[in-house]
């Protein structure tokens, strides 16, 4: 790697964590008012734990690309299912040039999966236990994911052990970062169950609207800027895409979330006669989070229609997931990271110009289905029964602000009556 | 139910892995990956369907 390319796709990951700023301001709009303070504090702490976590023990655990990693054989090839790198990133100024930029490059990806879970318990989920599942998420489960995927695991070998195109493929972190988080975020929803009032005894569920739109939205301008510059960096780091091609695949990431904003406008337009401004960020969110799989690997045509995609199934999705399932997901975590997440990995396979690959990509989402959500589930159960998840009743009621922080975000406002607690 | 489903899910992957080394051919392995797919979206359906409205 040149020291022009090193000195680019370190500028760029210095960048990125504008993406967890605008996830952080998109979760925090989407809650309600009386949860604000904690819901963005608790993305920082989030990212704090996180990157303590992970530089501890977790990219030990990932292991750097062509480290080393323990293996087993079977059926005559190399299983290499964990890494054996260095805990506390021992030897990283030794390191070759481009492990060292795949580290910072999951620094940020394991505070995404965090945070993406974090939305999803909004209003209800203790601050306390948020951090200790965010620290098991970045002490084991991504990690193992991480190695599977970038660091020549299992996944990665699947094109030189099975012939299916160049192994997994997962430039941007769709798998890693927003499969997994959504994932957990519905581990997370099950576990502390739905907000009170949501779910009525009879008739259908109530509405609990985000407090503010405009946090929202700008959290989705702000996002673009930080996915712009994480797909760009994560395409030279996995795939050593060259210089030349990074102005497509930042074209491709603004395509994909262009056409999927597009398409969710018409959908909701449609269906409710004006477009939905919490719906449209969830589509343009969910475009962004496809274009993490396929924005370096398709072409500007397909990273269109990948995003068209998205938008249109996200909105539907965010309703079936909270009128049929009973989900509740203040975020629309599930719909909009592991969905379109998973969505982005199919397209990837489907358009990549490697014969296997859609076979290499199916199996990748199978390991996370299979594998990463059971597990996330069982670590999440267990952490509940030694650190409730849910704040009691009372502190439902008066909000996650006063219950937790001891004040609340906006403390000139009036405070309504919450219809919800009758 | 809802731990059923949850463990039917691992059950769906391993179909998925034993897809990989049974079958070389590649349209025969992908259909055999679908199956395993389809596995784990049964057991991820049951696993929702248990953790619904109480």
């Amino acid at each position: 790697m040149s020291n022009t390319l090193f000195a680019l796709v370190f500028a760029l990951l210095l960048v990125a964590p504008l993406a967890l700023a605008g996830v952080a301001l998109i979760n925090t709009g989407l809650g309600r008012s009386r949860s604000a303070a904690q819901a963005l504090l608790g993305s920082l702490a989030i990212m704090a734990v996180t990157a303590i976590v992970f530089a501890l023990v977790g990219a030990g655990v990932a292991g750097l690309p062509g480290g080393p990693g323990l293996s087993f054989t079977a059926a005559g090839k190399a299983w290499n299912w964990l890494g054996a790198g260095p805990f506390l990133l021992r030897g990283l100024g030794a390191a070759p040039p481009r492990a060292q930029l795949a580290l910072l490059f999951e620094f940020p990806a394991v505070a995404m999966a965090g945070l993406i879970a974090w939305g999803s318990g909004a209003d209800r989920w203790r601050l306390i236990a948020g951090c200790a599942a965010a620290a098991l998420l970045a002490a084991f489960v991504f990690p193992l994911l991480a190695h599977w995927i970038w660091a020549g695991g299992w996944l990665a070998a699947l094109g030189v052990n099975f012939a299916l195109g160049k192994g997994f493929l997962d430039p941007g972190g769709a798998a890693t970062m927003h499969v997994l988080g959504g994932l957990t975020a519905l581990a997370v929803v099950w576990i502390v169950g739905p907000r009170k009032g949501k779910f009525p005894k009879e008739g259908l569920s109530t509405a609990i609207p985000g407090h503010n739109a405009v946090y929202v939205l700008f959290g989705c301008m702000l996002s673009l800027v930080g996915w712009l510059a994480w797909n760009a960096a994560g395409a030279v780091i996995w795939l050593r895409a060259p210089l030349a091609a990074l102005p497509a695949t930042a074209i491709n990431t603004l395509l994909c979330a262009s056409g999927a904003l597009a398409a969710t406008f018409a959908v909701t337009r449609i269906r409710f006669g004006k477009p939905d401004a919490s719906l449209c960020a969830n589509g343009w969110l969910a475009g962004l989070v496809a274009s993490s799989a396929c924005a370096a690997l398709a072409t500007t045509g397909e990273a269109l229609l990948a995003g068209v995609v998205a938008g249109i199934v996200t909105p539907l999705l965010v309703e079936l997931f909270e009128l049929a399932l009973s989900i509740d997901d203040p975020s629309g975590a599930v719909a909009v990271h592991a969905v379109a997440g998973m969505w982005g990995l199919v397209a990837a396979g489907i358009f990549a110009p490697h014969a296997g690959q859609l076979t290499a990509q199916l199996v990748g989402i199978a390991a996370l289905l299979g594998v990463a959500l059971p597990l996330v589930y069982f670590l999440f159960a267990l952490l509940n029964l030694a650190l409730r998840f849910r704040v009691e009743p009372d502190g439902e009621r008066i909000g996650m602000d006063l219950q937790e922080l001891g004040g609340g975000a906006y403390p000139e406002f009036v405070v309504h009556r919450d219809e919800s607690f009758r | 139910m809802r731990y059923a489903g949850i463990l039917v899910m691992p059950a769906g992957f391993i179909l998925t892995i034993a897809a990989l080394l049974l079958f070389p051919a590649p349209a025969e392995r992908l259909v055999f990956v679908l199956c395993g797919l389809a596995v784990e979206g049964l057991g991820l359906a049951v696993a929702a369907r248990g953790m619904g409205r109480p």
